[in-house]
């Protein structure tokens, strides 16, 4: 096979989009993460903005809602200067018929320098970033089960944040994981960054079993999965995305699998607990742990904004 | 090669005695701000050796920059101002002083925080060029390099400086 290179770098190994985790080296991963340090301290300023993407403009296109999500990179867009477009794609065109591709078109001419695609099909954001003009940039913000990059990313720092560093860690995530875009970033990432071990965590049938050719430990049992973990990350029941009877109810599943204090318990003492939010109190997880001194579930948000900025920041400054 | 030889240190103790003037003319509420890297490596040898109370400020000019374009996002520089910006004169410090574009930029990174009272600017080296109306209040040296040459201060493990001058491409 013709090596191809990834496209979401130039031919110096620079990000130009970003479409996954999965195929970034660890010195890229580690560049936007202290990026995202430095536009943390941007929130502290008397004036809580920079110029950097001063005159771009950065269409937010969400096939998919998402409030949290839209609205951080709404956030970060307007925190580095740039003109921040919003389009309830899925209320307009693309329910009148027109193709992704022509919507690309349409709002190219209208001068868009970057989007911030999130979409129920997988791959959609490579196919804009295949066929965008060269100075356009791309972000995933969630596409299908695939991806969710950022996501990815803000969990990353978050983790850096609190634990120093991945090569010591226990990392664990539990929950509904066939589903998730988060977890497969998240996957990826710790690997890349080195962390010796991940358990995904689960029912058999929201924990796919090739989940072990990723160099997960796939636990079945929730005692196992989260005994002397140093990080817990929860997932959001995706009931949206189920089809059929995968799961007998959701008490049923919080009495196996949710996060309750006495299961905490059985982790690090210093163990952090996080998740993507939505969160599901009484589903996944229990009031009292989600609102705990272990909880990390709002730096994340905060978080999640600096990173965004770095992606953008970072993607705008490299040339195709 | 260059054949020109700047002493750094000798240069260092000379811009010492100049912000110790400027000082005293700008009153004791002054604070000293580096400009990443070289302007931080200053301030700190120069808030110890001058007695000040405190610790001094690092700027960085990256948010702001003009060639953020061409040059992109590296290194994780940041600025810190661990004291109120708002009414104070401030009194910046860089190694080299060129085009005049960093200082723009650092001027508005600067005005972020809060409203000084006042800025001042004193440097190691005027290379001249400048493109920006910008003026230093003192200076240690003052030189001409050609275009092409990179004029930046090194610091070794000790803690001593000494410049060093590259070829720039094309």
């Amino acid at each position: 096979m013709l090596h191809k290179r990834n496209p979401q770098l130039n031919k110096h190994g620079e990000l130009i989009h970003l479409l996954s985790i999965e195929g970034l080296p660890a010195a890229v991963l580690t560049q936007i993460l202290d990026t995202a340090g430095s536009f943390l301290s941007v929130n502290e300023r008397e004036v809580k903005k920079v110029p950097l993407l001063r005159g771009k403009s950065v269409f937010n296109l969400f096939f998919e809602n998402s409030t949290r999500t839209r609205t951080t990179f709404e956030i970060a867009a307007k925190r580095l200067s740039a003109d921040v477009i919003n389009l309830d794609i899925a209320r307009s065109s693309a329910a009148k018929g027109e193709s992704l591709l022509d919507t690309i078109a349409n709002l190219s001419a209208m001068h868009a320098d970057m989007f911030v695609v999130r979409h129920s099909e997988s791959g959609a954001p490579y196919l804009i970033a295949q066929h965008c003009a060269p100075h356009v940039r791309v972000v995933n913000a969630g596409d299908g089960r695939h991806a969710h990059p950022t996501q990815g990313l803000l969990d990353m720092y978050t983790i850096r944040h609190f634990k120093k560093d991945f090569r010591q860690l226990t990392v664990a995530i539990v929950g509904d994981i066939v589903h998730s875009r988060v977890a497969r970033s998240d996957i990826h990432a710790l690997t890349t960054l080195g962390v010796p071990e991940i358990r995904a965590v689960g029912p058999k049938t929201l924990v796919p079993g090739d989940l072990k050719e990723m160099g997960v430990r796939v636990c079945h049992d929730m005692a196992e999965g989260i005994r002397g973990a140093d990080v817990i990350i929860m997932l959001r029941l995706q009931n949206e995305r189920m089809s059929g009877a995968m799961l007998p109810s959701s008490s049923e599943f919080f009495k196996s699998y949710g996060l309750t204090p006495a299961k905490l318990a059985t982790a690090k003492p210093d163990a952090i607990v996080m998740h993507p939010g939505p969160i599901n109190r009484g589903v996944e997880i229990d009031s009292a742990v989600a609102d705990g001194s272990q909880s990390v579930i709002l730096p994340q948000v905060t978080f999640g904004i600096a990173v965004r900025m770095a992606v953008m920041s970072i993607i705008a400054g490299n040339d195709a | 090669m260059s054949t020109l030889h700047l002493d750094a240190e000798a240069l260092y103790a000379d811009l010492a005695q100049g912000v110790k003037g400027l000082l005293h003319g700008l009153g004791p509420q002054t604070a000293l701000v580096g400009i990443w890297s070289g302007g931080a490596w200053l301030v700190e040898r120069l808030q110890r050796d001058l007695g000040l109370a405190g610790a001094p400020g690092v700027i960085s000019s990256t948010l702001h920059r003009d060639d953020f374009g061409s040059r992109g996002l590296a290194g994780a520089d940041r600025t810190s101002l661990p004291f109120d910006v708002d009414g104070r004169p401030i009194l910046l410090i860089d190694d080299v002083l060129y085009t005049g574009r960093t200082i723009r930029a650092v001027l508005n990174e600067l005005f972020d925080f809060g409203r000084p009272a006042s800025v001042t600017l004193a440097v190691l080296v005027d290379r001249g060029g400048r493109e920006l109306p910008m003026h230093a209040a003192y200076s240690a040296a003052r030189i001409t390099l050609p275009k092409e040459q990179r004029l930046s201060l090194v610091r070794d493990d000790a803690g001593r400086f000494s410049f060093d001058i590259k070829q720039q491409q094309a």
